[in-house]
């Protein structure tokens, strides 16, 4: 029997106005004591602002043009992606390979870890009880949903972040683009092809 | 085998929902908060906002919003470290709605 | 201090029943693995948690589990696996 709440977080709009008056005052006593200042959190938001999906999609393009820094990438991400320029303040990261053998699904089924320094915050879907129960359970039925479907001789590897790593799925470089340069590689990496629900987007036409 | 109310690897579950939002203004800052907290202040550590949320009964676990759970967590944790009080809390929070501020 | 273990040992994860906050899922708890790889000593968020300072570190290792042990539903690959960090108090040798 599927587990029994509500799909996805209910919106009470009175309950949700308390939590975000308790935000509010959390934030100006805090400000009050002098612990914070109302310029930490505004340049605060703007960093996080400032890291999102083409972040990863530059270390997947490089990675995909580049075999050197592929192997790189793969025996430590974290300085892979140092490497591009790319800060990850302390992110231990782990970087893993689809190939025609394996694909690579990333969870975190007791929270929300996720590479936010690399892709920025998680999408929604992400950090709610379906997907976090089902990955590591059902991972291909999870696929199918996403519309993935896998060769029959393709083994699935899921990733639950349970702890002090982060992980990246490096998608396998889509046919049809030999001799692209790296900006182009770069818009065929979707988010949700280094979390591992989808592959990479193929050329068009 | 106890199980925490996070701790749902594996439990039966409905379909993905593929809904995403764009994080709300209010939403941004009780993540920046966190981040502060955990980093420049290292007030907190991350594992305390997670057994906060852990401390959340089953039904409000499953009931509040991502960002609301993380400020119920924020708050309990920084009453019991004494930055302020439940007091100082509710006298702001009335405060705050009497002025109607919007977040 | 105990030595590390090495890649492709078999581990067990305990099956203690505890409350407080940890990064061992249930889901796991008594199953059988392999190491996957040492991942270096980090603090103990069991303790940090709780304000403290986590020390002494801990040991926290990838383990690999194939999903057919893992769940007696499971529809897959019998070579499909899920990879977690555990740490090394949770874990146990086979002998």
């Amino acid at each position: 029997m599927p587990h029994d709440h509500a799909h996805g977080p209910t919106v009470d709009p009175k309950r949700l106005a308390y939590y975000q008056r308790m935000a509010t005052a959390v934030r100006e006593l805090l400000i009050e004591k002098g612990v914070l200042s109302e310029e930490d959190i505004e340049t605060t938001i703007k960093e996080m602002e400032g890291r999102g999906p083409a972040l990863g999609a530059r270390v997947i393009a490089h990675a995909w043009a580049d075999p050197d820094y592929k192997a790189r990438l793969l025996s430590d991400g974290s300085r892979g992606v140092e490497e591009l320029g790319i800060p990850v303040d302390g992110t231990r990261l782990i970087v893993v390979e689809n190939t025609e053998d394996v694909h690579n699904l990333v969870v975190c089924t007791l929270c929300s870890c996720y590479p936010r320094n690399i892709l920025g915050l998680p999408p929604d879907w992400y950090k709610e009880a379906p997907y976090r129960a089902r990955a590591v359970r059902e991972p291909r039925s999870v696929l199918a949903e996403f519309g993935t479907l896998l060769p029959d001789s393709t083994t699935v590897r899921v990733h639950d972040s349970t702890a002090d790593m982060r992980y990246l799925v490096l998608p396998a470089r889509p046919t049809r683009t030999e001799g692209w340069p790296e900006e182009k590689l770069a818009t065929l990496v979707s988010r949700d092809s280094m979390i591992g629900v989808q592959p990479a987007k193929n050329p068009e036409g | 085998m106890t199980r925490g109310v996070n701790d749902i690897g594996g439990i039966p579950e409905n379909q993905v929902e593929q809904t995403e939002h764009d994080y709300a203004l209010w939403e941004q800052r009780i993540d920046a908060l966190l981040v502060l907290l955990t980093g420049k202040t290292q007030i907190m550590r991350v594992d305390e906002l997670r057994r906060g949320i852990e401390s959340l009964d089953i039904d409000a676990y499953n009931e509040l919003s991502y960002y609301e759970r993380w400020i119920a967590s924020i708050s309990k944790i920084l009453i019991e470290k004494e930055l302020f009080t439940v007091a100082e809390l509710e006298h702001r929070m009335a405060q705050i709605q009497v002025q109607g501020e919007s977040p | 201090m105990k030595p590390t273990l090495k890649p492709g040992t078999s581990v067990t994860v305990s099956s203690r029943d505890i409350s407080g906050h940890m990064r061992t899922p249930t889901y796991v708890r008594g199953k059988t693995g392999v190491i996957e790889r040492c991942c270096g000593r980090f603090r103990n968020p069991e303790t940090l948690a709780y304000g403290g300072d986590g020390l002494p570190k801990q040991v926290l290792y990838r383990v690999r589990f194939l999903q057919n042990h893992l769940w007696g539903d499971y529809r897959g690959l019998s070579t499909d696996t899920v990879d977690l960090e555990i740490y090394q108090h949770w874990l146990e040798l086979d002998s």
